[in-house]
Order: C-alpha cells, then sequence, then structure tokens
C-alpha cells in the first residue's frame, strides 16, 4: 500500500494528488460537514466575529460602527469594576485551576490503591457534586445567614463567634466560600481520566522498576507513573483551565449578581452585564475577546511547561 | 486505639491476604510501606466525607418535616422523616403559574434530543476524521484542540447575534442545536475509535462493497459502545442541569434546573420543598452515571493527548 502511494506521489505534483485523494474519500468530508457546519456557526464564527466586532460599537439595532481601539481603551482606561473582574477572574482561575488539577490527580491515585468496587463506589461520592445539576446550592442552607444555619449554629455553639455570620452577604466570606464550593464542584472529566490513566498503566512497568530501585510509592509516581501519564495529565490541564475560567454560573446562583461590593465579579459577569443586559455589542465583545486571549494564553503557557516536566 | 496499633494490624491483614492469595493482591506490596496505606486510607476517608456531606444534607433536609427544619439549635439529622417536602413539590408543581410538569418536560426535551444529536454528529465526524485518510483532517482535528482551550462564554455575545439573526431567540433550537457540536465529545471519539475501530476490519469490509455509512453503523459504532455511551452520560448530565439561558425568555420555556434554583433562592419558607428538588434534579445524572460508570472509565484511558 505505502509503496504504491509512494509512486503515485512522485508521479504527479502535490496539488493533483491532494485533489485526488479529496476525490476518493469525499465521503469523508460528507461525514464531518454536519458536525463542523455547527461547529463553524456556533464556535469558529463566534470568536471572529467577536473580535471584529469588539472594534466597533453595536447595539444590534442600528449597524456596527469602527471605533478602532475605543472600546479597549475604555475597558482599561475607565472602567473600574472591570478591573475588578481582571482581578478576580485571575484569582479564582489561579487557585481553582490548579486546585482542581492536583486535587483530581491526587484523589485519583489515591483511589487507584482500593480494590475495584469500593473504588466505583469512592469514585461517585467524588464525582458525584460536579454533575449533580444545582446541588451547590445546598451551601446555601449550610452556610445560612442565621442561627438556623447549621455552620453557624455549631460554630456559636462552640463559641468561634458570638452572632450569626451572614456569608453570603458577607464580601469577606464570599470569595473563599465560592472557591470552596468551585473546588466541590470540579472533580469531573479529568479526574475521571485520571482514574482510568492509573488503571491503564502496564503492571510491568513497576515490576522492572522495583527491579531498578524503586523504594516506595512517590519514587514510583514520580518516575514511572507521571511520565507514562504524560497525555492524561496533558488533557487534564486543559480541562482544568477551561473550567476554572467558567465558575460565573456557580458564583452568581451563591453571591447574587452583582455580589456584594463586587467582591466576586469575575469577566464573565462583566460580559453578561454588558451583552445581556445593556446591549452593548461591541463593548461586550471586546471583554470576550480579552477573555479568550487570556484562557488561550494561559492554556498554551501551561502546555509549555507540562512539555519540559517530562524531558 | 493509637495509629500505630492499626498499621500493625493492617500490616497483619496484608500480609495474610499476599499469603493466601498471592503477591497480586495487594499492587506491589514492595513500594507500599503500610503506614502509607494507612494513611492514605484515612485522607481518603475524611475527604469522602467532606464531598459527601453536603449531598447527605440536602436528602436530610428533604425528610425533615417543617418543626425539624426550624429547630434552633439546628440538628443534622432526621428524627422523624416525612415526604411531605416531596409532595409538596409536586404540588406546587401542579400550581405555580407554569406548571411544573412543563419544565420537566423542557428538560427531558432538551436532553434527550440535544444528547442524541450530538453522539450522532460527533461519532460522524470521528469516524470520519480516525479512520478516512482525506486531506484536512488534520487541520480539523487542531481547531478542535485549540476550541478546548476556551468555554462558552467567549461565544455568548456573538451566539446572540446569530441566534437572533436565525431568528431561534426564545426557542428550544437556541439550546438543543449548539449543543450538537461539543468539542470534547468529538475529541473523545475521535480517540477512542483510533486505538478501537481495527483498520484491518474495515478495510475487508470495504472490499467487499460496504459503503461508509453501513460500516459506520455496523462496525464502528459497536467496536466503539463505551465511547458513544460515555458521550451519552457526558452530553446528558450537562443538558440536564441547564439552568438559566440568555436566549430563553419565556417562563414556559425554562428548565427545571432554572424552576429549582427560583425555589430554592425564593427563600426559607421553602428549605424543606427546595431541597427535595435538588434532590429530585440530582437523581437522574448520578443514576445515568452509575449505570455507564464502567464505560466512562474504559473510555477515558483513551482520551490523553498525544503529542
Amino acid at each position: 500500500m505505502a509503496k504504491e502511494k509512494a509512486i503515485i506521489r512522485s508521479d504527479i505534483s502535490r496539488f493533483r494528488w491532494t485533489l485526488l485523494e479529496m476525490k476518493k474519500n469525499w465521503v469523508g468530508y460528507l461525514m464531518v460537514m454536519p458536525f463542523f457546519l455547527l461547529f463553524f456557526i456556533f464556535t469558529v464564527v463566534p470568536v471572529v466575529l467577536s473580535i471584529m466586532l469588539s472594534f466597533t460599537t453595536f447595539n444590534m439595532l442600528e449597524l456596527p460602527q469602527f471605533v478602532q481601539m475605543d472600546n479597549y481603551i475604555r475597558l482599561i482606561l475607565d472602567d473600574d469594576i472591570f478591573l475588578i473582574a481582571i482581578k478576580n477572574t485571575m484569582i479564582f482561575a489561579a487557585i481553582t485551576g490548579p486546585g482542581s488539577y492536583l486535587l483530581s490527580l491526587f484523589f485519583a491515585w489515591f483511589i487507584n490503591e482500593l480494590r475495584p468496587k469500593i473504588r466505583a463506589i469512592v469514585t461517585l461520592f467524588f464525582y458525584a457534586p460536579s454533575i449533580s445539576g444545582n446541588i451547590y446550592l445546598i451551601f446555601t442552607i449550610l452556610f445560612n445567614g442565621d442561627q438556623y444555619g447549621i455552620v453557624n449554629a455549631y460554630a456559636m455553639k462552640f463559641g468561634f463567634i458570638s452572632k450569626p455570620i451572614l456569608f453570603f452577604a458577607d464580601k469577606n466570606w464570599i470569595p473563599t466560600l465560592v472557591i470552596v464550593v468551585a473546588l466541590w464542584t470540579s472533580l469531573g472529566s479529568s479526574f475521571l481520566m485520571f482514574i482510568a490513566g492509573f488503571q491503564g498503566i502496564n503492571q510491568e512497568l513497576y515490576e522492572a522498576g522495583a527491579v531498578d530501585g524503586v523504594r516506595n510509592r512517590w519514587q514510583e509516581l514520580w518516575f514511572i507513573t507521571l511520565p507514562t501519564m504524560r497525555p492524561q495529565l496533558m488533557l487534564g490541564a486543559i480541562l482544568a483551565i477551561t473550567q476554572s475560567f467558567g465558575f460565573g454560573a456557580v458564583i452568581t446562583a451563591l453571591a447574587g449578581f452583582p455580589s456584594p461590593d463586587y467582591c466576586a465579579h469575575t469577566i464573565m459577569h462583566h460580559l453578561e452585564d454588558y451583552g445581556g443586559t445593556r446591549f452593548e455589542m461591541g463593548y461586550a465583545s471586546a471583554i470576550a475577546t480579552i477573555l479568550f486571549f487570556m484562557m488561550i494564553g494561559a492554556n498554551l503557557l501551561v502546555n509549555k511547561v507540562l512539555r519540559k516536566v517530562g524531558s | 486505639m493509637d495509629i500505630k496499633t492499626i498499621i500493625d494490624k493492617y500490616k497483619a491483614y496484608r500480609d495474610k491476604r499476599i499469603a493466601k492469595k498471592g503477591p497480586n493482591t495487594f499492587k506491589r506490596s514492595v513500594t507500599r510501606s503500610a503506614g502509607g496505606d494507612v494513611g492514605i486510607f484515612i485522607i481518603l476517608g475524611i475527604v469522602a466525607v467532606i464531598m459527601v456531606l453536603p449531598m447527605v444534607y440536602a436528602i436530610v433536609q428533604s425528610l425533615k418535616p417543617l418543626d425539624e427544619l426550624w429547630v434552633f439549635p439546628p440538628r443534622f439529622f432526621v428524627v422523624n422523616p416525612t415526604l411531605k417536602n416531596f409532595t409538596d413539590l409536586f404540588r406546587l408543581m401542579g400550581s405555580s403559574w407554569v406548571p411544573f410538569s412543563r419544565y420537566i418536560f423542557n428538560t427531558v426535551l432538551i436532553s434527550v434530543v440535544g444528547t442524541l444529536g450530538n453522539v450522532i454528529f460527533s461519532s460522524y465526524a470521528a469516524y470520519a476524521i480516525a479512520k478516512i485518510k482525506f486531506p484536512g483532517r488534520k487541520f480539523l482535528f487542531s481547531i478542535i484542540v485549540y476550541s478546548l482551550m476556551f468555554n462558552a462564554t467567549v461565544t455568548s455575545i456573538t451566539n446572540f447575534i446569530t441566534m437572533s439573526l436565525l431568528g431561534w431567540v426564545d426557542t428550544y433550537l437556541a439550546i438543543i442545536v449548539p449543543a450538537f457540536c461539543t468539542t470534547f465529545g468529538l475529541y473523545l471519539m475521535k480517540q477512542f475509535m483510533e486505538t478501537n475501530v481495527t483498520d484491518a476490519v474495515l478495510e475487508s469490509a470495504r472490499l467487499e462493497g460496504a459503503n461508509e455509512n453501513l460500516i459506520f453503523w455496523k462496525i464502528a459504532m459497536p467496536m466503539v459502545k463505551p465511547a458513544w455511551i460515555t458521550l451519552l452520560m457526558l452530553s446528558f448530565q450537562g443538558l440536564w442541569n441547564t439552568g438559566a439561558n440568555m436566549y430563553i425568555y419565556s417562563e414556559q420555556l425554562k428548565t427545571f434546573n432554572y424552576a429549582i434554583s427560583q425555589i430554592v433562592t425564593a427563600g426559607v419558607a421553602r428549605a424543606g420543598v427546595g431541597s427535595a428538588s435538588m434532590v429530585v434534579m440530582m437523581i437522574v445524572p448520578i443514576t445515568v452515571f452509575i449505570i455507564t460508570q464502567s464505560n466512562v472509565i474504559q473510555t477515558m484511558s483513551t482520551s490523553g493527548m498525544k503529542e
């Protein structure tokens, strides 16, 4: 087969060859078309359009007007709340991203030590919060602001506080609690992937490692398991980073929108404010564009670092 | 009993089992100190409790009668469990301005149609990219990998414009159709097809004159059953959890999740009913996961990023 192809390619130009291949495999295009048609309409075009619209003012009624860098200048120089949003987004992402990644990795590692049946149950315990709808709202009941809230009641009983704390109305408490809840719900697909990764490692590698002088589980993790799991680690990082920028809905549900003193106001909220409420689409597009480059930037950076770790 | 005796007891138990069932019973006991094992079990136990406790609390809370919900000091556990909150929830469902059954219908419709579309569209595309050698497939896949790097927030503004141009604002289509093309779905399917569908089988089917559509349904899809079951689960739970949405205004088109959030945040008066609705809401995705768990793990093992 390969030989035959090589002969064909030397006979004709690369362009002709590509055309022939395209013709021969036309059914492939037919099969990817439904997916990619929608994918272009709902993902690729929006990103490109959003970058273009970010240089205009657009209110959905009149045609967009080109305003150069005005939106960006306004965002950075005039919009104090946007700067708060950037700061909050970065703090949330910097904690929940690595946090959920490490939690997923280490607990997958721990769970892998268990016997299959118990493993399945414990996996469910860790994974359930991430799929159970808006179960995180239970935290508003656990951390209820009056003395009927169970956390307040116990804290008062043991004398930590003298009067109930209005947890989700207090700007000193909201960021911490929101991060805790976000982490609680963050053991998702990458967690399952790590569990699968640990299970899929060839046992012979460990035996060879033991012969080569691997003496404890940390050495085993570092020298054998993690290098073998590189593909999972890379994808897991991407999923964790992308997820860490997207906890806006959890924040809105817990702390309200806008949150007290904008203490948990993220870029996503700012986007919703200008896009969904005020219909300043050009300005909102500029916000979306900044968020887009932040996510891609964070991903490429981490990807680059992770590539270096193994080599 | 102090920690030392626990470790010693565990070590004795472990040695006994290894003697009985061979060294593979406990993985590589050379590298596993008994103390470390016990430490891991303890950490795992504590954190597992922390993870489960809020959910248990939701269940307990949903079973409490009114007087126990407002007892002071509050108790964690329920003394006289009752199903009244659930019956109240269903009564409320019947009497709210938009019948509650409508919210459930909306969520079920969105979840089922969206999931089926997602599985079919993603599988077709994944099969073609993994197994048909058409020029441009690598480029398409690299776009997919890049689009894993940002989330839907980025596209929400321009999608809103697209939806209004299409006239889909305030219809089910605005939620269902974009759900057909999730990048993670295509990614998972493609990775799994690549390793689990053997080219030799495909070639012989092609030689016998089967067309690609037939091969896809009769050969490829049965071979990647764990993958599409996983996609089914992921897609379903994502759509089941659809909440407030900027494309939907009409009350009668809103979802179950949205309605529940309204009940819970509406205030303390409905604390019990709110918990009951959270329980109803979480039963479905958890059940789906329990049924599909082994398939999911199998699929995830091929999902990593090859360089």
